[in-house]
């Protein structure tokens, strides 16, 4: 299969830029240029053979891809149903953001890019970003929030050993959102020789749609693998974690079209749905646009972003990409509001019953397991987006 | 009646200068301390910014003003509330500038009523595209007679600034430099070279400088290419500490217009 390869439904992307209402580029002029850049170009550039030729290479030699589908045989009994996880902690880096970053910087470097500026929250974007920087011998910056450089010390220390340099991001909140902000304005203010690697199917068109494609390689290789164990390409349940939403949109992409197949998105809840302390984007938030996109989001009666909380740094984001909103608003996507305490113990039965400890955003993921009253014959699909080595601090306080 | 935008460039052409200003900065309640201190320095045209919890387009300054803006409790509501009876007062031009968001969580036609009402004439929203502009917004716009400012920068096509300069009115924005507001200092060859290749391509509105322009030299230079300038973090600078907002404003404009 080949990422520009798209079979057509409502919740795919349409010619405009948009999922239902959502999507778009609401960008200053300033960013105008750029973006339309990539908006002519990144289709052709994905459809070139040689280009599909350097990604698949390195996703399969660099990344480790494909990456297992496991039957995870005592979380199924547990369940009473068929679970099987989908290891993308097994990536190069531990989680799936590498994917979409080694299609970025392939694009940008056909595109004459010289330079690379990306966000992050927890830091695996980063990570990932530069990676990809070293690998390629790019300039790298990354923008990170003041407060998330203090919580994930660990991934900060990887990113410089890796050759990229941290800014913190010190306005408004200082974490995600903010580092965003900062991202984009540097972007503002080098518009010629920089791209900008956005993290998630965050962002202005084509960033969404873009991101999707390259994370969709976790949905291509599920179809192939659960053929092969169960005899059809289809299970009955996908669930993926949504901060942005892209690990999950790689995991739902080649099933959008499939009604058959429930997607479950798992947002983070934080100390809970209507504590005032929370990241449940679309359960408390309205359409706005935020980041170069209309979509969903957590905000004022007066318009001002509202600062999101969760215990997971990816998962603390206040929007989500436009594809998930329209899931959402459509009913087509199932989601779920997955508390902080929820998501610990779900990552403690993980590593006891399974010896794999998750990323805690994976957790979320995991969390809604319980509440899925899937059938002892259903086909559960879980994509484990990540590995949990940068949380241990976080899991050790609740051990 | 007539746009006060539109008659304002029919009757003057140059030296024009728009001052930009944070509502509920430096306090909640001086936006009509400011307004109308700025009206009697002899500003031409005043922008006053709706504050964001993100404007991406904006350098530090702007960006401190909006958070204070927003920690003094300052909202879209209030400020309409604040310029309630403006007209009585006074004659310039007034723009309202700010992100999107807000617009539409106030709703776009009854922001348009609003506006329309406490007599503002024109809107800058930088992340508002012009294809959005053009299928939704410029019908309520027209229909509550208001102007919306484009902005281009060095690096627009000039495909791109033909079709702006199509579908504006009153002025565009010409940014300076492919920068942030506040970002960077004075005038250089290359941006004299962008302002004259604008200026050739004989467009139907005049346009006005902003973005690196702080001082009398930087204005009187951004005159020679354009209707005149526009001035933002560099007066937030001006007014953030004073005790006597109404005498540094109308040094300040003075000092500026030289
Ligand atoms: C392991 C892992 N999963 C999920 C996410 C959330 O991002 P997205 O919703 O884009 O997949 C992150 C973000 O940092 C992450 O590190």
């Amino acid at each position: 299969m080949q990422i520009t390869e798209q079979v057509r439904s409502p919740y795919q992307v349409d010619e405009r830029g948009y999922y239902g209402p959502y999507g778009g580029a609401f960008i200053p002029e300033m960013l105008y240029p750029n973006v339309q850049e990539l908006k002519e170009n990144y289709l052709t550039i994905m459809a070139d053979p040689s280009f599909q030729a350097e990604f698949q290479l390195l996703l399969t030699d660099y990344v480790g891809r494909p990456t297992p589908l496991y039957f995870a045989q005592r979380l199924s009994e547990t369940y009473g149903t068929q679970v099987y996880l989908k290891r993308e902690d097994l990536c190069h880096t531990g989680a799936h953001k590498v994917n979409n970053t080694i299609g970025q910087i392939l694009l940008a470097r056909r595109l004459g890019k010289k330079k690379i500026v990306a966000e992050t929250g927890a830091g695996q974007h980063g990570v990932a970003t530069a990676t990809v920087c070293a690998l390629m011998g790019m300039e790298c910056i990354v923008y990170m929030g003041e407060i998330d450089i203090e919580r994930q010390a660990p991934n900060v220390a990887r990113m410089k050993m890796l050759g990229a340099e941290v800014r913190p991001a010190t306005s408004g909140s200082k974490t995600l959102k903010d580092a965003t902000n900062e991202a984009m304005r540097h972007w503002i203010n080098n518009p010629v020789d920089t791209h900008y690697i956005i993290g998630s199917v965050v962002g202005p068109h084509p960033y969404p749609d873009m991101v999707a494609r390259f994370q969709s390689v976790i949905s291509e290789e599920i179809r192939n693998q659960l053929q092969e164990k169960t005899g059809s390409p289809l299970p009955n349940y996908v669930i993926a974690c949504v901060g942005g939403g892209s690990n999950a949109a790689g995991a739902f992409y080649h099933y959008l079209h499939e009604t058959s197949v429930k997607l479950v998105a798992a947002e983070a809840a934080g100390l809970g749905v209507y504590s005032g302390h929370t990241a449940a984007t679309t359960f408390l938030g309205k359409p706005g646009v935020l980041h170069g996109s209309r979509s969903i989001l957590m905000q004022t009666e007066d318009g001002q972003v509202v600062e999101p909380f969760s215990i997971s740094a990816g998962l603390d984001y206040p929007g989500i990409g436009p594809m998930h909103a329209n899931l959402a608003t459509s009913g087509r996507g199932i989601f779920k509001a997955i508390t902080d305490e929820e998501a610990l113990t779900a990552g403690f039965e993980l590593a006891k019953l399974e010896g794999i400890i998750p990323a805690l955003e994976s957790s979320h993921a995991l969390a809604s397991l319980k509440t899925l009253g899937a059938g002892p014959d259903e086909v559960v699909v879980v994509n484990l987006s990540g590995r949990g080595d940068k949380d241990l601090a976080t899991y050790m306080k609740h051990l | 009646m007539t746009n006060r935008i539109t008659h304002l460039f029919s009757q003057q052409s140059g030296r024009l200068l728009n001052v930009y200003f944070t509502a509920g900065f430096p306090q909640l309640n001086d936006t009509r301390t400011i307004l109308k201190s700025l009206e009697a320095a002899g500003a031409d045209l005043v922008e006053i910014g709706m504050p964001y919890s993100d404007p991406v387009a904006d350098g530090e300054t702007i960006q401190l003003s909006n958070d204070k803006a927003l920690h003094n409790g300052m909202t879209v509501k209030t400020l309409f509330e604040q310029l309630e009876g403006m007209r009585e007062e006074v004659s310039v031009p007034v723009l309202l500038m700010g992100y999107i968001n807000p617009v539409i969580q106030f709703g776009v036609e009854a922001f348009c009523r609003r506006c329309r009402e406490v007599g503002v004439d024109g809107l800058i929203l930088p992340d508002l595209p012009a294809d959005v502009y053009e299928e939704e917004f410029k019908p309520l716009f027209d229909q509550y007679g208001l102007v919306n400012i484009f902005l281009i920068t060095p690096q627009t096509a000039d495909d791109r600034i033909r079709h702006i300069d199509s579908i504006s009115e009153g002025f565009i924005y010409m940014v300076s430099s492919a920068s942030t507001t506040g970002a960077k200092a004075g005038i250089t060859a290359d941006q004299e070279a962008y302002f004259n290749r604008v200026n050739a391509m004989n467009l139907k509105n005049p346009r006005l400088i902003g973005f690196g322009i702080s001082d009398n030299a930087s204005f009187e230079r951004a005159s020679q290419y354009a209707a005149g300038a526009i001035i933002g973090s560099a007066f937030i600078k001006a007014i953030a500490d004073t005790p006597d907002l109404p005498g540094t404003i109308d040094g300040f404009v003075r000092k500026v217009k030289g």
